[in-house]
């Protein structure tokens, strides 16, 4: 049997990114393919981040959003922990033959709210329609341009660094487990799909020369994006369990499923990696803002396994949190 | 209150001198998982050595259990309905996730229950769902045939692989293949068949015993009271777990096993046949036990070339100790059970453990 597609490949994980190394960007160009939430490129002068994503979803409605929020966001987003002003957005709709009409203009009607709330413009777009079956009632593509201020850069990240999240973490990816699986103890579980762009402008414009690096820890979630960091460098992203923000909901579903919050998807969250000496300035600033009340300084970087990010738990003990191979499935007992 | 209560545990445990070496066994996936997920594990003081069990329920499910659900798939066409854990275990020659991706209709579902409700929407499809697990996962099994049954639903039936844990632990105490000074026992089998069903491996086999529960606390004051009773030499079965678990154990979710299986002998990967550790369904429930539904000869079962799961579920072996561990055994290409479960022991050391 030859090689196939695994629902694995398009979990954020390993498996995908073996695949985006040898299947993809092999045939694309490794120069020109950037791995980044987004492409920065420069265009006649002007320095831009470009990125482009693709929202399926079961079901398409949702505690704290819909498929049209999460389209909207999560391109907004992904220019927004590049450092960029996001501006245009486009809207590719491929719709299932059958679907509601009431449904889609539900849809658009939240996509045009979210875009309001972070003041971007859906400027182009295209629709297909295929035949009954062929897809899962409506796909959303979203591409989007943000403008990268003269004067952003990265900055090396080093031993001492403080990681901060801006909130509770796995709101997303439990809601949904839950509510696909008809889990009789959800209640209260909310998505926290939200745009980031003003909550993150209002830590670069504070503290511009000390945020190091920026990612909305989305399918895979804190845990994925940390090894990101580490990986291959001679340093460690090392938590402190106690200091993780959890909702009281979220830890009863993943305890109940066997599921890890670190690895549980946000979609209004942000992970930043700043100067030690302005975490706590920084978490102020976050929790002015209402995507951000909830952040909190969650570990620092060292260098005590180099490549690694690891926890230490509440009793002291202290364990690896590896790059998963794809999303983590509840367990038998 | 509680915090300090924790870190005085850990102080414990980490400053435990112990007289001799400490050998001890879990039976208990979630403990397997727990002990590192918690931290507890790195907390443990030199000599003292946890080794695992056969508590991993997808683990010591043999190749021919997967093998046949894969050929009634292909014989029969129904919906499998399983269990998130078993999709990526290898079979002989396959997986379930590999017959997914070539259009095998795999659902996961998160309780028997969910596959009888799979099957009463749709009448005209046959449902099978894979039974695996242990006195946990088993009234529940069973508490499912006997809806089917009342609601008349024919269309459902399950695949008997249901697994014991006491005979697995007679089997292993009477191998006598390596040194077990005592046992962690697992917290939820023992709420469900009791302190009593375990007495015998302190009587006959003079070994200490502590059932425990899950927590961090729960873990350390287990391995510091069981550390102890070794040391002591004291042969107790001790419940530390009272919250959960009676001595009788819960006499409803037993009944509701015994109405609907009876013990039967079956295979344990690594062990072999072990009298009277599996669940047979009972000729009452006959119409609903798919093996018997849907007669098929799948391929004579093989084992991958070089794994030692089953050295591994005896404890002779830690994960790291296996040749294929962490080079060509990963979890995202698994040879075998071992790495692919969320309980099994090679994927914890793997996920948890690999500075």
């Amino acid at each position: 049997m030859g090689k196939k597609i695994l629902p694995g490949h398009g979990s954020g994980g390993k498996l995908m990114n073996e695949m985006i190394d040898s299947v993809i960007r092999a045939r694309f160009g490794t120069d020109s393919v950037q791995l980044d939430d987004s492409a920065l490129l420069s265009v006649g002068g002007a320095r831009i981040a470009f990125t482009t994503d693709t929202f399926t979803i079961t079901p398409i409605f949702f505690p704290g959003g819909d498929i049209g929020k999460l389209a909207v966001n999560g391109t907004v987003n992904d220019l927004a922990v590049m450092g960029a002003t996001p501006l245009y957005l486009s809207c590719a709709l491929v719709l299932e033959e059958g679907l509601e009409f009431e449904d889609l203009e539900r849809v658009l009607d939240s996509m045009k709210a979210e875009a309001d709330r972070a003041g971007v413009a859906i400027v182009t777009g295209d629709t297909k329609v295929v035949p009954n079956g062929k897809a899962d009632r409506i796909f959303i593509n979203t591409s989007g341009i943000g403008l990268v201020e003269a004067g952003a850069q990265r900055r090396e990240i080093v031993p001492g660094d403080a990681i901060i999240v801006s909130g509770t973490i796995g709101d997303h990816g439990m809601t949904i487990m839950a509510l696909r699986n008809s889990l009789s103890f959800s209640r209260g579980l909310l998505s926290d799909c939200a745009p980031l762009n003003r909550m993150i402008r209002a830590v670069t414009d504070a503290f511009p020369e000390s945020v190091k690096f920026m990612r909305d820890p989305t399918r895979g979630g804190v845990a994925s994006v940390l090894n990101e960091i580490v990986k291959g460098r001679r340093i460690s992203a090392k938590l402190i369990e106690a200091a993780l923000p959890v909702r009281e909901e979220v830890r009863g579903v993943c305890g109940i499923l066997g599921i890890d919050p670190l690895y549980a998807a946000n979609e209004g969250k942000a992970v930043f990696i700043v100067s030690k000496s302005d975490a706590e300035g920084i978490i102020t600033v976050l929790k002015q803002v209402p995507e951000g009340r909830d952040a909190a300084i969650i570990g620092e970087i060292n260098h005590e396994f180099p490549g690694k990010a690891y926890i230490e738990t509440t009793v002291g003990g202290r364990r690896i949190l590896p790059l998963l191979t794809e999303e983590q499935l509840p367990r038998i007992c | 209150m509680e915090h300090e209560l924790i870190q005085k545990l850990a102080a414990r445990l980490k400053g435990l001198h112990l007289e001799r070496d400490v050998r001890v066994m879990e039976v208990c996936g979630t403990h397997t998982t727990e002990f590192f997920r918690t931290g507890v594990k790195d907390l443990f003081p030199p000599g003292l050595e946890l080794i695992d069990g056969p508590g991993c329920p997808v683990c010591v499910t043999p190749n021919d259990f997967l093998d046949r659900a894969i050929e009634i798939g292909k014989r029969h066409n129904p919906v499998i309905a399983t269990f998130g854990d078993m999709v990526k275990v290898p079979s002989s020659y396959s997986s379930l996730a590999r017959e997914k991706a070539s259009g095998m209709d795999i659902r996961i579902v998160y309780s028997p229950m969910n596959a009888l409700d799979l099957a009463a929407e749709s009448p005209n499809r046959e449902v099978v769902f894979l039974s695996v697990g242990f006195e946990t996962t088993a009234p529940a099994e069973a508490a499912t045939l006997v809806e089917a049954k009342n609601r008349n639903i024919g269309n459902f039936s399950i695949l008997p692989g249901n697994k014991l844990t006491p005979p697995a632990v007679e089997a292993l105490l009477a191998a006598g293949e390596t040194r077990i000074d005592g046992f962690i026992l697992p917290g939820h089998v023992s709420a469900v068949i009791g302190v009593g069903a375990w007495r015998f491996i302190s009587e006959k086999h003079g070994r200490p015993c502590v059932v425990s529960g899950f927590d961090a606390p729960d873990l350390m004051m287990g391995m510091i009271t069981l550390a102890d009773l070794v040391v002591k030499g004291k042969n107790e079965t001790i419940n530390q777990y009272t919250r959960v678990v009676k001595e009788e154990g819960n006499r409803t979710a037993v009944e509701m096993m015994e109405r609907v299986f009876v013990p039967s002998d079956t295979t344990w990967r690594g062990i072999g046949l072990i009298p009277a550790s599996g669940l047979a369904i009972r000729d009452e429930y006959a119409d609903f036990d798919a093996s018997k539904k849907f007669p098929v000869t799948p391929p004579e079962p093989r084992e991958p070339k070089g794994c030692r799961c089953g050295e591994l579920l005896r404890g002779l072996i830690a994960p790291p100790e296996c040749a294929l561990y962490g080079k060509a055994c990963t979890p995202e290409d698994p040879i075998g059970p071992c790495m692919v479960s969320t309980e099994g022991p090679c994927a914890a050391y793997y996920k948890y453990w690999s500075k």
